[in-house]
């Protein structure tokens, strides 16, 4: 239970998919204008995230590898449309506001990193909580940007006015380049703290999932699914554009 | 500014003209219309100016604080709040003014590296960002000089407008904007020291009124083309903002692009925009485009045909 503990805080903070790995970008600019708005995605990822994870880990010895991206997609696919019908049917409000942003979810790049990088080589339980972390994360980050806008932009937070009428809310908060300034301004800070952190003597070291994503000094050269070209025709590509090179020199 | 880099074989010529030698010329040249804003609008135009002064100097100050590294001394964060200023109404919440400040130095310049490598000029862009903030507050010009539209406006309804007025000044809009005479005297003092030429304001100013006169519906008639000429940001943005150092193109020719390319921009956003005035749009969106314009302007060296490659022996 301790790696199921190690992997959402992993997700939650470490490795926080919207703030540290810059992932997800598209979702996280578009649909935060209201903390409610982020909440929603976040939670609707969630779902998907720790659902495909757990398949995906299930099926990890059935999958072949040259097939494997489609195979995700099409588990992920099928979470997404069902976790649109849910929403469609029980909070059509929450549906609407996000609109087009949930089919999206089906090509989210949180949700196929995870699968690829954690669950494709991972055992069940770990990679569901991987999922559960790393949706975590995705909720969290969204949740602030939502709540920052929301009160910035609107004067507002989940709806309901906070600021007095007097002050005037900046209304470019709601609107695109509000979201480029909040986020690059939640980014700083979770910069800033690590480097506090750090400064402490704490260490900031990845934990290990499963890869070093260091694929130059990899051990595992045979059993490693993440490989995506043959390395014969690599070496040989390399080896034809060396002589190409060095043609033009002596010309 | 004061580091020696060295940047390729000598000779070099070294010029005695410092960074804060420009800006002071600057901030001269823009004192007569500062002075005639607040002889139009009153002693609240000197708050207003004083407010966003005060905080782009203090933004960087303090930011200089963090850095340990003082750049205050090289004038630019004055110039900057001192056009902020002058592209504000005057009945703007100082408040919102000192915002502005804040944002130009802060996110537009302090962050992208300092002076010299902030990609858009910072005083039109926390413009920008106060019109889109706050669009009530920065388009009332209603105040106890003047009331209604500005000329802009009045003309894009098709309302006749006094062009005499214009000229002098006497009419509503932004702080260092309305009068065409206080703004060609500044530009006449940054030219005749040097600090800028003709090739940007010119182009600029002259492929506008080409457009204005193609597409403006009132053909090449004098009048409306020295109304669109006289009024609005159009003077202040040609003369003291498109020329900035910082975020101008370095090429000749691609000056006179960059020029071209904003008289087009405003031309198109006053006609066809949906509001009567455009040149801060256009001048950070050429902004924007000036790498672009540098790329493909770039003289060739000395020894290398056309297209940069070297020639066969």
């Amino acid at each position: 239970m301790n790696k199921a503990g190690e992997r959402l805080y992993n997700g939650l903070i470490k490795e926080n998919p919207t703030l540290v790995l810059m992932l997800g970008m598209c979702p996280t600019l578009a649909v935060t204008t209201s903390a409610i708005n982020g909440l929603g995605m976040g939670l609707t990822t969630l779902a998907v995230l720790a659902l495909s994870n757990l398949i995906i880990s299930l099926l990890r010895n059935i999958i072949p590898d040259r097939v494997r991206i489609p195979a995700f997609i099409v588990i992920i696919a099928s979470f997404v449309t069902a976790v649109q019908l849910l929403l469609e049917a029980y909070i059509p409000a929450l549906n609407k506001s996000l609109g087009v942003y949930i089919p999206l979810i089906v090509v989210n790049c949180i949700i196929l990193g995870r699968a690829e990088s954690y669950a494709y080589t991972n055992p069940v339980l770990p990679s569901l909580f991987d999922g559960i972390g790393m949706g975590l994360g995705f909720t969290f980050a969204l949740t602030c940007i939502g709540a920052l806008r929301e009160l910035l932009g609107a004067g507002a937070l989940f709806g309901r006015t906070i600021l007095p009428d007097s002050v005037e809310p900046i209304r470019i908060f709601g609107q695109a380049p509000g979201a480029f300034f909040v986020l690059a301004a939640l980014v700083a800070l979770q910069n800033y703290l690590k480097k506090i952190r750090k400064a402490a003597g704490k260490s900031y070291e990845k934990i290990g999932s499963g890869c070093s994503e260091d694929c130059m000094n990899c051990k595992d050269r045979d059993g490693c699914s993440r490989r995506f070209y043959d390395e014969n025709a690599s070496t040989e590509k390399k080896k034809s554009s060396e002589a190409q090179n060095s043609g033009e020199e002596g010309r | 500014m004061g580091e020696l880099y060295k940047v390729s074989s000598n000779p070099h010529i070294r010029s005695k003209v410092a960074t804060n030698g420009i800006m002071l010329a600057v901030v001269i040249a823009l004192m007569p219309a500062a002075g005639f804003g607040i002889y139009n609008f009153g002693p609240r135009a000197l708050a207003v100016m004083l407010v966003t002064v005060a905080s782009t100097v203090l933004t960087e100050f303090l930011f200089g604080l963090y850095r340990r590294k003082l750049t205050i001394t090289d004038l630019s964060a004055v110039v900057t709040g001192l056009l902020l200023a002058l592209n504000l109404p005057v009945t703007i919440p100082l408040w919102m003014a000192a915002l502005g400040g804040v944002f130009a130095i802060l996110v537009v310049k302090m962050l992208f590296g300092g002076l010299g490598q902030n990609f858009m000029n910072p005083a039109l862009a926390a413009r920008c960002f106060l019109l889109i903030s706050f669009p009530t507050a920065m388009t009332a010009f209603d105040c106890d000089a003047f009331t209604g539209a500005t000329p802009l406006a009045a003309l894009k309804a098709g309302e006749q407008v006094k062009v005499l007025d214009m000229v002098i000044g006497r009419t509503a809009g932004t702080i260092g904007e309305t009068s065409v005479i206080a703004l060609a005297v500044g530009a006449c003092i940054l030219i005749l020291m040097g600090i800028i030429d003709l090739r940007i304001p010119g182009s600029y100013i002259l492929s506008f009124l080409i457009f204005a006169g193609l597409f403006g519906g009132h053909g090449f008639d004098p009048s409306y083309l020295a109304a669109q000429l006289s009024g609005g940001g159009l003077m202040l943005g040609a003369f003291f903002m498109a020329t900035d150092y910082v975020t101008r193109p370095i090429t000749g020719r691609g000056q006179y692009v960059f020029g071209i390319f904003l008289g087009l921009m405003t031309g198109i956003f006053r006609i066809f925009g949906p509001g009567a005035e455009g040149v801060s749009y256009a001048i950070i969106l050429g902004n924007l485009l000036v790498p672009l314009m540098e790329k493909y302007t770039m003289p060739v060296a000395f020894g290398y045909g056309k297209g940069g490659k070297r020639r066969e022996k």
